[in-house]
């Protein structure tokens, strides 16, 4: 058994967290070749390299790879998929654009937000926001997958693996990357991260969402946000933290002015610590929360900073 | 330009899902059921750009169980010009899996002929996140999925996507497949006198015999399980308690 896993890569660099948690996930099915591809990717590809479990990388280095467009990247995938029978990758928003175009392509069905592997042919996976978790086997011959990376720890550094580089595949020339507009931030990454501090409506304005920026730094934590934040413009939708935004399981996470709907649950039940402070001692929150403060965020979150 | 937008019928998104006792799956019936969220942002979309004068018709499409004509319904009053159902399951507990989707809508479009697909980007009961990608696959066509923001511009749609790192802005060739985010727009409600137009609006059904797709599961489900559960903790009474227990539980 071999498995072909696309390296998650972003303007050159590995993002070594959610490439190293896939490769935990899957190195139990066989021998695990990494792909990088981007406009630049050889130096990702030594990176991957090194993740432990990893036994070889291929690189395609090209412009065309560069913004990860779907209908590129699937093409590449599509075309080195002969003799490996699991195709995958962490389950970023990248991967989630880019494997069920290539599952397609090989008539097969995507199998996403793996939370466990069982066997071979078999994952188990949450749907219904969380509320309940599949076991499927998959009857297909190769088996396309995306890891739900906060179930999985980081596979540690082993010896570096061969790394040759890989022919690019025909352009299908369907899109063109305009734009990216990101915001550079000096805090850890939200899925990767020890800590997070996440914010709701109850936050109640973009000014005051420093109030949760300054506990966060304080705690050298990253910073998450419900939905409703997000739509009210207090916070960036990268920040989104839930069912359809990111899905974090940090040692702690802080959840204020947040009452806990099951969409924003799905993204952070599995935190291992949970803290809520809210003003309403019945928000739905406090049910899952291992320490619960019932104040007014104002008062209580600036006492919380200073005294950390 | 026609505009085709596939909808589900899905769990409404207040209810929380119940594993049924034997494990076989989620129990739907007598649950409140709704148009998938993201689907009606898409519908939602679809009729903006027709406003707009840049879509002639709206098309919604559903692929289910026969009771999929009240979503379609909902479309149809929302603004949508016509329906087609697709029927190609008798068990509401059936649900079919995204890559047959996929191949009945690619069946629907190669007769329909739109020159843009919005579809939602996730269904809020599989989670799986792919007909989109997958049709767009099927079809050859270019996709640009989670979209905040869409701008037709001659033969091309300029897309916003929310990303990980923050928002992408791509160009895809029409005809293509969009899929919905959240912050595309905000849908509107169906008023009174639209429901009672929705009900003469055209609604074609078909089955997926019709349409000649084997829609047999690829993954068969083995077990459905409750995840484990997380008891509610302590209520701490000031800052300083809170401190001090996190300190105890050596997670500061
Ligand atoms: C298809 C779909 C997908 C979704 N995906 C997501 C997702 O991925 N992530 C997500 O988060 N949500 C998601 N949602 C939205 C979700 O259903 C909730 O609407 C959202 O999580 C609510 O955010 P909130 O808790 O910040 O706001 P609210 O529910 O309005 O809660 C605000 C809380 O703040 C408290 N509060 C107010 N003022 C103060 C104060 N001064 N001090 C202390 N507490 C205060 C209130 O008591 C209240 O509990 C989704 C919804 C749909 C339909």
């Amino acid at each position: 058994m071999a498995v072909l896993l696309l390296g998650e890569v972003t303007n050159g660099e590995l993002n070594r967290d959610a490439t190293a948690k896939a490769v935990s996930a899957l190195k139990s099915l066989g021998d695990v070749t990494v792909l990088c591809a981007g406009a630049s990717a050889q130096a990702a590809g030594e990176a991957a390299a090194t993740i432990d479990g990893v036994a070889k990388v291929l690189v395609a280095e090209d412009a065309l790879y560069g913004h990860r467009l779907a209908e590129p990247a699937a093409a590449l995938l599509v075309g080195l998929a002969d003799g490996f029978d699991h195709i995958a990758a962490p389950a970023t928003t990248d991967a989630k654009n880019i494997m069920p175009r290539v599952a397609a392509l090989l008539d097969a069905m995507v199998i996403s937000d793996v939370s466990a592997v069982v066997d071979a042919d078999t994952f188990e996976r949450p749907v219904y926001a969380g509320n309940a978790i599949q076991t499927v086997k998959s009857k297909d011959a190769k088996k396309v997958l995306t890891i739900r990376t906060a179930s999985f720890d980081a596979a540690g550094d082993g010896a570096a693996a061969p790394v040759e580089a890989t022919a690019k595949a025909d352009d299908p020339a369907l899109s063109a990357w305009v734009a990216d507009e990101v915001v550079e931030s000096d805090r850890p990454e939200l899925t990767s991260a020890g800590r997070v501090v996440s914010g709701g409506r109850g936050v109640g304005s973009k000014d005051d969402f420093a109030l949760i920026e300054k506990l966060a730094d304080k705690l050298g934590a990253a910073v998450g946000a419900s939905r409703a934040a997000v739509d009210s413009g207090y916070a960036p939708n990268d920040y989104q933290v839930g069912q359809t935004g990111k899905v974090v399981a940090p040692e702690l996470y802080v959840a204020i002015g947040i009452s806990g709907a099951i969409q924003h649950l799905a993204g952070m039940k599995d935190s291992k610590v949970i803290v809520a402070i809210n003003k309403d001692e019945e928000a739905p929150i406090f049910q899952i929360a291992d320490y619960g403060l019932v104040g007014d965020l104002f008062a209580t979150v600036p006492e919380l900073t200073e005294k950390l | 330009m026609k505009v085709l937008v596939p909808v589900k019928r899905v769990i409404d998104y207040n209810v929380k899902a119940r594993v049924k006792a034997d494990g076989s799956g989620v129990d739907l019936a007598n649950v409140k059921m709704s148009m998938n969220p993201f689907d009606e942002i898409a519908v939602e979309e679809a009729i903006r750009l027709k406003e707009k004068g840049v879509a002639t018709e709206v098309v919604a499409v559903s692929i289910g169980v026969k009771q999929a004509q009240e979503t379609l319904r909902t479309a149809l009053a929302m603004g949508a010009d016509r329906a087609i159902l697709v029927v190609a399951a008798d068990d509401v507990h059936t649900d079919i899996e995204p890559l047959a989707v996929a191949k009945l809508l690619k069946a629907v479009i190669d007769e329909e002929q739109p020159g843009l697909v919005i579809a939602g980007k996730q269904a809020i009961d599989n989670d799986m996140n792919a007909t989109g990608q997958m049709l767009a696959a099927l079809l050859g066509w270019g996709q640009a999925t989670f979209a905040s923001k869409i701008e037709i511009e001659g033969e091309t749609a300029k897309v916003t996507r929310e990303v990980d790192g923050g928002l992408q802005t791509i160009e895809v060739k029409l005809p293509a497949i969009v899929t919905a985010d959240l912050r595309l727009n905000e849908p509107r409600y169906a008023s009174l006198p639209n429901i009672m137009k929705a009900k003469k609006k055209p609604l074609d059904e078909k089955t997926a015999a019709d349409l000649g797709v084997d829609v047999s599961p690829r993954l068969e489900i083995v077990s459905v399980k409750e995840p484990e559960g997380r008891k509610a903790g302590i209520k701490v009474e000031t800052v300083d308690e809170l401190v001090s227990k996190l300190k105890e539980a050596g997670v500061v």
